[in-house]
């Protein structure tokens, strides 16, 4: 062994390193956001229910929940409506709604003849609070614990699995209503 | 057709990359002039045929060719002409033919230059910049065949990223990848330095001019993304540590260690495996950069759209350039020996300094952007890693590194006789020093701690860099363009450290509520909010605001921030109004309606920070009068040396 092969020493596990990397990236749907372990990015928004009244993303904090970017416009959203109506009915967490850039009659019209999994839906017809969250396109999905901080995010559809296997363990059970 | 002519070019480049890459490093290892001969033709050959190929996609965005699946998809009909030329560079495929195309464009300028230098030692340089046109090449044709045709035709494009239908579109990709494939050149001098295995002083000074030229291109690519970043994201940053940003970042870190440890090589015939590895290293991490940007392991704003398909070629190709070049090193490194020796105190031990800080540095970057990456194949959760992480990082090598600077010009080569200088380095420590505590003191009120030291440090660098020139010009000496380039981007360097350490410390920021007629004031400027009125645009619409800035009631600017809203891709951008105003940049971008004419606006005033890219300039130009010495050009017509018995014995 002498020193000149040190680099090749150093080149040898990063060339590993992203192999495992490109190995994952399929996997990476669920893409690392810059924002988690960071504050859910503030805002008031109109309620979609009542255009008079206002959501604040403060109002929201002390529990968990369940931050969920869409729009009529979006296949995906429409895909993943079901898990949605499933994870109201699991009753653990409510689910807040950012509806983006979408017509408002058009939207309620979407959640009385689908059903309406929100507590309650944010509107943002601007989208800057979709950019200050850094949404790429909907479905989104932000889990924010009691103190406001981003835990985790989904890109794309929550599916029954993601719904179980990477949301739910995420939540302590304490969290739960009922325990 | 034009595209399958596009296409057929490319298959003809690659053939001729292949022949290149084989003539170049076979005919000197085997002796055969022929195939010597044969490498010149192959390389004008293969540029020819990049180049037919680019038109042919360019004749296919211009003439709006929607059966093209990469137009499609990054074009449409009421794109502006100018941005459906840009936009062939605009997504992944294009943007990676570019690429090729400067590398070939490159390996023509090498042919060119190399005519001056031997035979051999040239066939090699172009033979290695063969393997790496003819890999670039293979990538495209097997994963991103840019002419890929639809079938049936759309019928519309999906239209250019609203982000990208920007001015800076046509100028930041061509010179950043000038920068990027530069370096390509630098490596091939140095594998083909250890192919012969023989890297004498004379070596250094042929690879001096290009590698300076490369990292002048990529200084500006860099400072020219930042600006654009700075108006066209709208929230006032320039630097925001992305993946991207540091994929460039990193080979400039090691480009300017590199060009500094090839003046120890060209004046000294120190350091040569050191000078080696950085070669390898610099063109290793632009490729990398590649990598990280196409094949989807990093998240950034940048990416292109992932494909592990591609991720998986680019990382073989990676394995063999870079893994070959290390194994050659490895082999052939040992053999190369400095006989030379140097004092502690020397300027030499200066350049190990500047060598080791500068490749730290590139080394904390490195370790912050695939920070990620590691800590997710350990199964240690995802981890992004920020601004806090490089900022402080940053700084504890760029500050040594300025701090020595000075030392280091002043220092004489061989001996270690600093005290020689002594007064004159105290003289302008003292002179810095004063503007330092002037500038935050006296300019500017308030500032954080990091402030007067960077800028007394910044100072000094410049007024240190000075001493010299302006003594050899005093008394009528001529000056060499190396020593005056040299000067002039230590003076950039100076000054951009000045305007980093200020900027943050005296930016002023405001989001405002303002309804129509009503102003607000911000550091001694009245911003007054005329309301909004709807725009139209060749493929946008959207609204404009306009803004009428007065500073002790004498009208200072009128600006007009944008939200606009394209029409294809839905997408909302804002447009940020700028203007310059002694030395202040005031910077309003518009936010959301909040009703009954009020809208949010956001006010920020940052001085210096125009200097920061202007400080960028000037290193770039530095670096151009560096590049063009007299010196780097050998003047002679070296002696072919044919082995004896080599030409004309073999069977073709």
């Amino acid at each position: 062994m002498n020193r000149f092969l040190l680099p090749m020493a150093v080149f040898v596990p990063l060339v590993v390193v992203l192999a495992v990397g490109i190995y994952r990236a399929p996997q990476k749907d669920i893409i690392a956001s810059p924002l988690i372990g960071k504050p859910a990015p503030d805002f008031a928004l109109p309620d979609l229910a009542d255009a008079a009244r206002t959501v604040h993303a403060a109002d929201l904090k002390g529990r968990w929940y369940l931050f969920n970017v869409w729009g009529t416009w979006c296949g995906g959203c429409r895909a993943e409506h079901e898990t949605l109506l499933e994870i109201r009915r699991a009753n653990v967490l409510p689910l807040v709604g950012l509806d983006w850039k979408d017509d408002d009659a058009q939207a309620r019209a979407w959640l009385t003849q689908l059903g309406n999994p929100y507590a309650v839906v944010a509107v943002d017809h601007a989208g800057r609070t979709a950019i200050d969250y850094g949404v790429y396109g909907a479905p989104e999905t932000f889990l924010i614990n009691p103190q406001g901080l981003v835990v985790y995010k989904v890109v794309g559809e929550v599916t029954h699995d993601v719904w179980t296997r990477e949301i739910l363990p995420r939540v302590p059970r304490a969290a739960f209503p009922g325990t | 057709m034009l595209p399958e002519l596009g296409l057929f070019a490319l298959v003809l480049a690659l053939l001729l990359a292949g022949l290149q890459a084989f003539f170049g490093i076979a005919g000197p290892a085997l002796g055969r002039e022929r195939w010597i001969a044969a490498v010149t033709p192959a390389v004008a050959g293969q540029f020819v045929m990049v180049a037919t190929a680019v038109g042919c996609l360019a004749a296919a965005f211009i003439g709006d060719d929607f059966s093209v699946r990469y137009v499609a998809s990054n074009s449409n009909s009421a794109l502006p002409l100018f941005y459906r030329v840009t936009a062939l560079w605009g997504a992944h495929e294009g943007s990676l033919l570019l690429w090729i195309l400067l590398l070939a464009a490159w390996t023509v300028a090498v042919a060119v230059g190399a005519a001056r230098l031997p035979r051999h030692f040239a066939a090699r340089v172009l033979g290695v910049l063969g393997v790496v046109s003819f890999g670039f090449l293979l990538f495209t044709l097997a994963t991103s065949n840019p002419f890929l045709r639809l079938d049936p035709p759309a019928g519309d494009g999906a239209d250019l990223n609203p982000i990208l239908q920007d001015p800076a579109l046509a100028v930041h990709p061509p010179i950043l990848y000038t920068g990027y494939v530069g370096f390509a050149v630098a490596f091939a001098f140095a594998c083909a330095a250890m192919l012969e295995g023989r890297l004498d002083q004379e070596w250094a000074r042929w690879t001096r001019p290009w590698t300076t030229t490369a990292w002048g291109f990529l200084t500006c690519g860099i400072a020219l993304g930042s600006f654009w970043a700075y108006y066209e994201l709208g929230w006032g940053g320039f630097w925001f540590w992305d993946p991207v940003e540091n994929a460039s970042f990193m080979p400039w870190l090691v480009g300017t260690a590199l060009i500094h440890s090839l003046a120890v090589t060209d004046k000294r015939g120190l350091f040569k495996s050191w000078t080696l590895l950085l070669a390898i290293l610099a063109f290793s991490l632009s490729m990398l950069g590649t990598f990280l940007v196409r094949s989807g392991v990093l998240v950034s704003v940048h990416s292109f759209a992932a494909d592990p398909a591609r991720g998986i070629f680019i990382l073989a190709f990676l394995v063999l350039m870079i893994g070959g070049a290390l194994a050659l090193y490895a082999w052939r490194a040992p053999l190369l020996k400095s006989t030379a020796g140097f004092e502690f105190g020397a300027r030499e031990s200066f350049l190990l300094f500047n060598n080791l800080l500068l490749v730290i540095a590139a080394a904390t970057v490195f370790a912050g952007t695939l920070a990620p990456l590691i800590s997710d194949a350990l199964k240690l959760g995802t981890l992004s890693v920020g601004a806090p992480y490089f900022n402080p990082t940053f700084m504890l090598t760029m500050l040594p590194l300025m701090a020595l600077l000075p030392l280091g010009i002043h220092a004489g080569w061989k001996r270690g006789r600093l005290s020689d200088s002594a007064r004159t380095l105290l003289l302008t420590l003292a002179g810095a020093a004063i503007f330092a505590l002037a500038l935050c003191f006296g300019i500017f009120a308030h500032g954080a701690v990091l402030t007067p030291v960077g800028a007394a440090l910044g100072a000094w660098v410049i007024l240190a860099s000075l001493v010299d020139p302006l003594d050899r010009w005093r008394r009528g000496l001529s000056l060499s363009r190396a020593v005056l380039g040299m000067t002039v981007a230590h003076i950039g360097l100076g000054l951009a450290v000045i305007a980093l350490t200020s900027v943050e410390s005296f930016t002023f920021e405001r989001d405002v509520a303002l309804g129509s007629g009503a102003s607000t004031s911000a550091a001694g400027y009245e911003f007054r909010f005329d309301g909004v009125a709807p725009i139209e645009g060749p493929n946008y619409d959207g609204v404009g605001a306009t803004i009428t800035v007065t500073r002790g009631g004498a009208p200072v600017a009128v600006l007009k921030p944008q939200k606009r809203q394209y029409w294809v891709q839905h997408q909302l951008t804002t447009v940020t109004a700028i203007h310059m105003s002694r030395g202040n940049n005031l910077l309003v971008a518009l936010g959301d309606d909040l009703g009954a004419g009020r809208w949010s606006i956001r006010i920020q005033i940052r001085p210096l920070v125009t200097l920061i890219w202007l400080a960028a300039l000037i290193m770039a130009i530095g670096g151009a009068v560096a590049a063009s010495d007299r010196r780097y050009r050998p003047a002679r017509a070296p002696a072919a040396a044919p082995l004896p018995g080599a030409a004309g014995e073999q069977p073709t």
